[in-house]
């Protein structure tokens, strides 16, 4: 038997002014009747995102809601082993699906002052922060990709992506970074 | 042509430190900063800009801003970066800017196309329509390509567009479209309350008409010192975002406004890399309309030469650009401002010949003080005609009786230019785009704005406040922005604004000017750009058209680049005098957007070439690309097709890849399928309900078909199911239509069946699927997997297991699309490439082969494989695809099962899947062809079914064809004929499965 | 460009949402044997209004929840949205 894969290939690095590819993270996708999940999740140290479109965070952890049975759990700096075990013992005996989607999407951090203005090519939301405050999360569209949208900071915002529409998503940001650079 | 056009001192706009050089039509110019071409055309005493659509009659520089219907050029920079149809009066001057007319041949002075002018009464409104009719197909071949040819606008560029374009949304509380006085008034108590605006205006830089004023003074400044203190106060304000060059250009649902941003076409080198145009979606929650106004030109005979220019744009020349429209200048008008304007001018040197007013007494303090100032006026009198030739060089006037005809003969008066004006039309564009109403103003001869289609507000002139005090006009744009605010929300802090200049100018002339009864038929242009005549209004009427929409058509008033800007309402006008009706009765053809024409690019933005839509590709796609597949998009997938070695083509290549397939084993990258877990206490219970198989019975570590209908009792997708736990499924779905099974099931599983404990999660692209087929493909595997048993007995057809691959957890599932032993295995997206990779170094000692979706194409027909969209249609069942077998019979509910009972759906006579065999076996049909019952059929043949997927299959040295044929299982051994272009072929109908119809090798 | 009211995420651009057709078209069960022209109904039939009508949007680039909106058809105005199996 030849030796063991240890070698991850995530998609293709990019980055540009005021954004970047992230390393992979642990993402799982959640299905659960809130109120029946949150208590114990909350307990186990894994607090759930109670408010709609909002996130919840604590550590290396986050909880994005995405629909109101749906929450994006991240572990961040890949911390999988951490994470499933404490996971499955808060969730034991409450029907939900819990399906490890790690190495469906990949994430962009889009930071700095022309932040906003780089989403607001291909993002149709009011990204003012009067309407989009800190913590706001949601799947949305960038141009034509599906992604899901965290705003972590007021001029910091994390964009997921299905793998395969990463390379359009970068592209995009790539024209769009060069847009906003000041003229040489 | 000599003489003064351009005053020493002066001009708003101009930088005069800058002269500028240009260039139109092959001939070189001096402008100045801040002109536009036609300021700049002007002042070299160039009136003449090009040849009319139809009559190709000389025309000139009618207007200053984007409504002129006649200065319509092409700007150049090189072959790819040519831009027809630019407005003279929007083209900004910049060092080299080379400009051409439009519509002449072979050129602008000499045009041989003049010669339609004198045939004209040949060319009736409508004479394409009439004369062009016979035959029918000619008009496509033969008549429309001549016309255009003839008739026309300017030239695209052949060559792809080289310029990037970008696009942005934008939100705000209060849009303000339009940075004249009102606009700017608007937005500074927007501003001043903390509102987020955004105010944009179509010219290089804001003002309107500020910028052609001569002596008001604003918050007790000069009119330009008070802007340019407002434009800075906006540009300093937090949450106010001020475009200029933007144009907006469509008025869409809930308030969202689209603009066009023009960024770098000023520039004589645009910095590379930066977009040209930006196109914004603005949602906002109030928009303000400050949009001004046009004037009307006026309607009689030989209106059209160069040198007839609207009164206000000779103005805005003056005052903006220091240019004068010529030197011995008349004025016709039914509109006071017209006086200012004649004062103006005589200030600034030029010999006013005459101010003719078709009123029969004009009052007020303009015309007073230009009587004053011996502007040489006569009252009641209009133009019969002019003379000259590429150039106005005299105007026939003639005194209106008291009942307002003409009856004496006409004095003319020499003149180089001749200003027009016949009042002001309310710019309502965005407003009736917004689906606002109009009302008609009896005294302003107006429509105007009325009940609102969506939270705006018109201020300003195109309110209907043409020629109101700037005070009025100030007052009701604060009060404007104060309600826009409190309907966001927002506490208003109202702004007031002084002005010393009151005064007011107002009049108004609608439809055609009277002329001696002796001299009707003459040329008397009212839609320029169309070259449509009052005559031919009148004679669509005539000839009984009555809808003011059918007139439009008919004589093509208000159509093309300008839609009618100008002329709309003197075409109503003359229209509703023909109809002997009143103008609101008669009404105004449909406001549609674009307001201004808008450039493919600027629409397009970011979406070109690679960007022009997300391209999926699989973490094997590298190892492909590098080992030269042919790709082919599957839905926005791409997917290697086959792998061509050296000097194979595509048959040579698949022939191959389907040997090796059979004979060894081969690889394919099935990544792209559709995966969706379900997952729940109910999960087995959806799955009965929504797919047509039962579930109940399926073990965990099981696989199955499954089938998808819709309600209608039709396929609408297949995939193997594996229940990989108790209270869980893995489903997966054809490559094109996995997030349209996604959203069904959701659809369901939300609104039928909201009781169910179960949930559904994409995971397509979590998973990296490695298919590994051909007799060869345990010996192959069998050393990479561990913690697993692939055997034959631990693992049969469609079994399913976990267990690791080169070290990598996976799902391995025991499945074939082939019909050979195969198994395809699940891992993580990421370790997709380095596991593919070590199953392929593992494969070669067996002579594995990389196999793209061309030859699994041809391995799946041999074994009647359907494909989901190509063997059904949307009208099968699966009794017609064969696949009746998997329909539980027990079952109380699935999707379709109401359907299926239907009669329709269980006649015999139905087409059902079956194999064609051609007589010839090299002979491999098209796809798609048509399938007779009996031979030698004329059109219209009986036929009775259709061939859906056909191959040259390698293994069985023959070609191979299903087809859906009516009662087709019955008609095994029957001969069908397929009527090809090279005569009709004799096929035998047979059972859908060539190859191993027993199952032997798959369950190796 | 609608803005589209989820009763979940709140006011939305019409981007992020797909069209679900006429809402409250009630699907007989297969088990009570519907007969022929209840089911063609269901199937087939669609009122084509004009003024409000009751549709289903989902938020399918959002929180994926499919809704009931009462828009009006002449002028696009939304009245009112509210969550599936409500009125």
């Amino acid at each position: 038997m030849p030796e063991a894969i240890a070698t991850r290939i995530p998609p293709p690095r990019a980055s540009g002014l005021g954004w970047r590819t992230l390393d992979p993270q642990s993402c799982w996708s959640l299905r659960v009747e809130l109120a029946a999940a949150a208590g114990p999740m909350a307990t186990a140290g894994l607090p759930l995102a109670l408010a709609a479109c909002r996130a919840a965070t604590r550590g290396e952890w986050a909880a994005l809601w995405l629909g109101p049975d749906e929450q994006l759990l991240v572990g961040m700096n890949s911390s999988h082993a951490q994470f499933e075990p404490r996971l499955a013992g808060a969730l034991a005996g409450i029907a939900h699906a819990l399906v490890d989607v790690s190495h469906r999407q990949a994430a962009i951090e889009i930071a700095g002052p022309d932040a906003t203005r780089l989403l607001a090519l291909g993002c149709p939301l009011d990204l003012h922060l009067s309407q989009a405050p800190v913590g706001l999360c949601t799947r949305t569209v960038f141009a034509k990709a599906e992604v899901v949208l965290w705003r972590q900071e007021a001029d910091r915002f994390q964009l997921q992506a299905w793998r395969s529409f990463l390379p359009y998503v970068t592209g995009l940001l790539a024209l769009g970074s060069q847009e906003l650079a000041p003229q040489a | 042509m000599s003489g003064r056009w351009r005053l020493a001192a002066g001009g708003n706009d101009l930088d005069r430190s800058r002269p500028i050089r240009f260039e139109f039509d092959g001939r070189a110019y001096q402008g100045l900063q801040g002109d536009t071409l036609a300021a700049a055309l002007l002042a070299n005493g160039v009136h003449l800009v090009g040849r009319s659509f139809k009559y190709h009659r000389p025309r000139g520089i009618v207007a200053a801003g984007p409504e002129d219907p006649n200065a319509l050029v092409t700007v150049r920079r090189d072959a790819a970066r040519t831009t027809p149809n630019l407005n003279a009066g929007q083209v900004e001057l910049y060092e080299g800017l080379v400009a051409s007319s439009q519509n002449r041949w072979p050129s602008l002075r000499f045009d041989v196309g003049r010669v339609n002018d004198l045939l004209s009464r040949f060319i009736p409104s409508g004479f394409y329509y009439k004369t062009f009719m016979w035959p029918r197909t000619a008009w496509h071949r033969l008549y429309e390509p001549r016309i255009r040819a003839a008739a026309g606008l300017g030239m695209a560029p052949a060559e792809a567009d080289p310029d990037c374009y970008a696009q942005r949304y934008g939100h705000c509380d209060v849009l303000i479209v339009g940075a004249g006085p009102a606009g700017i008034a608007a937005a500074l108590t927007a501003a001043r309350s903390g509102a987020r605006v955004l105010l944009c205006d179509e010219q290089p830089q804001c003002g309107g008409s500020v910028r052609a004023e001569r002596a008001a003074r604003i918050e007790g400044k000069p009119a330009a010192e008070w802007l340019r203190d407002a434009m800075q106060e906006l540009a300093q304000a937090r949450e106010v975002t001020v475009l200029s060059r933007t144009t907006a250009f469509a008025y869409l649902p809930h308030n969202m406004v689209a603009l066009s941003e023009r960024l770098t076409d000023h520039l004589a080198a645009p910095p590379p890399g930066k977009p040209r145009e930006r196109l914004w979606q603005v949602r906002a929650r109030q928009v303000i309309l400050a949009t001004g106004a046009i004037e009307r030109p006026l309607v009689f005979p030989g209106n059209d030469l160069p040198g007839v220019m609207l009164a206000g744009a000779a103005r805005s020349f003056l005052h903006r650009h220091g240019v004068l429209p010529g030197n011995r200048v008349a004025l016709l008008t039914a509109h006071d401002e017209s006086y200012g304007t004649a004062l103006d001018l005589k200030n600034a040197g030029v010999d006013i010949v005459g101010l003719a007013d078709l009123r029969p007494r004009a009052s007020g303090a303009l015309v007073e003080a230009a009587r004053r100032a011996g502007v040489p006026i006569r009252a009641a009198t209009t133009a019969i005609g002019t003379r000259g030739n590429l150039r106005i060089s005299a105007v026939g006037l003639s005194a209106l009786d008291a009942d307002g005809s003409v009856s004496g003969a006409p004095e003319w008066v020499d003149c180089d230019a001749l200003l027009v004006s016949g009042g002001y039309t309310p710019s309502v564009h965005l407003h009736s785009q917004a689906r606002g109403k109009l009302r008609w103003d009896g005294a302003a001869q107006s429509f105007v704005p009325a009940a609102a289609g969506q939270p705006c507000r018109s201020i300003g002139a195109c309110s209907g406040l043409t020629g109101a005090a700037l005070a009025e006009v100030f007052s009701q744009a604060a009060a404007a922005a104060c309600a826009a605010l409190e309907a966001c929300g927002i506490a208003a802090r109202p702004a007031s604004f002084t002005t010393s200049d009151d005064m007011t100018s107002g009049g108004s002339w609608l439809g055609a000017l009277p002329l001696p009864g002796a001299m009707r038929g003459g040329k008397a242009f009212v839609d320029w750009q169309n070259d449509v005549t009052a005559a031919d209004l009148a004679l669509a009427v005539r000839e009984g058209f009555r809808s003011i929409e059918h007139i439009k058509r008919y004589t093509t008033t208000g159509m093309a680049t300008d839609q009618g800007k100008t002329s709309n309402l003197n075409a109503l006008a003359i229209a509703a005098q023909q109809l002997g009706r009143p103008i609101p009765e008669v009404g105004l053809t449909t406001f549609r957007m674009p307001y201004l024409p808008v450039g493919f690019g600027g629409l397009a933005g970011y979406a070109r070439g690679e960007l022009f839509a997300p391209l999926r590709k699989t973490p094997m796609y590298d190892w492909a690309a590098a080992r030269g597949a042919v790709f082919e998009p599957v839905a926005m997938w791409q997917r290697a097709r086959y792998f061509p070695q050296s000097g194979e083509d595509m048959h040579q290549a698949v022939a191959r890849e389907c040997q090796c397939v059979r004979r060894t084993c081969g690889l394919f990258d099935a990544s792209t399928l559709g995966k969706i877990e379900v997952a729940g206490p109910d999960a087995v219970e959806f799955m009965n309900r929504m797919y047509v198989n039962s579930w109940n019975s399926l073990q965990v570590g099981r696989c199955r078909y499954g089938i998808l209908l819709r309600d209608d009792g039709f396929v609408y997708d297949d995939g193997v199911v594996a229940r990989i736990a108790a209270d869980r499924l893995h489903v997966t779905t054809t490559t094109g239509g996995a997030p349209r099974v996604l959203g069904m099931m959701e659809d369901y599983l939300q609104t039928e069946w909201p009781d169910l404990k179960v949930w559904l999660t994409s995971t397509t692209e979590q998973w990296a699927v490695i298919a590994v087929q051909g007799p060869q493909a345990r010996a192959v595997l069998e050393d990479l997997v561990g913690q697993a048993d692939i055997s034959a007995a631990a693992l049969p057809h469609m079994a399913m297991t976990r267990g690791l691959v080169c070290g990598v957890p996976a799902m391995i599932f025991r499945v074939s699309f082939t019909g050979e032993l195969g198994y395809e295995i699940n891992v993580p997206a990421d370790y997709g490439a380095e596991v593919w990779n070590a199953v392929w170094q593992a494969g070669q000692a067996h002579g594995m082969c990389a196999y793209g979706t061309e030859t699994m194409h041809v391995l799946r027909a041999e074994k009647g494989y359907i494909i989901v969209g190509q063997d059904t249609d949307g009208t099968m069942t699966p009794d017609d695809a064969g696949l009746g077998w998997a329909v539980g019979k027990s079952k109380s509910e699935f999707i379709g099962m109401v359907s299926l009972r239907k009669p329709a759906l269980r006649d015999p006579d139905r087409k059902q899947l079956v194999g064609l065999l051609t007589a010839d076996p090299r002979h491999v049909l098209e796809e798609g062809s048509q399938i007779a019952a009996t031979p030698g059929q004329r059109p219209p043949m009986r036929l009775v079914g259709h061939v859906t997927s056909s191959y040259y299959s390698p293994v069985l040295g023959r070609s191979i064809a299903l087809a859906v044929v009516s009662g087709g299982r019955a008609r095994h051994g029957q001969t069908l004929y397929v009527p090809t272009p090279r005569g009709e072929t004799a096929v035998t109908v047979t059972q859908p499965v060539f190859y191993d119809p027993k199952g032997e090798r798959l369950n190796a | 460009m609608l803005v589209i009211p989820c009763p979940y995420c709140g006011p939305r651009p019409e981007l992020e949402f797909s069209y679900g057709g006429q809402a409250h078209v009630l699907r007989p069960a297969a088990a009570t044997n519907p007969d022929p022209a209840g089911w063609n109904a269901f199937q087939y039939e669609r009122a084509n209004t004009r003024g409000l009508h009751a549709e289903r949007w989902r938020h399918v680039h959002g929180c994926a929840r499919f809704f009931n909106v009462i828009r009006d058809t002449t002028t696009d105005e939304v009245l009112r949205s509210y969550r599936s199996g409500e009125k």
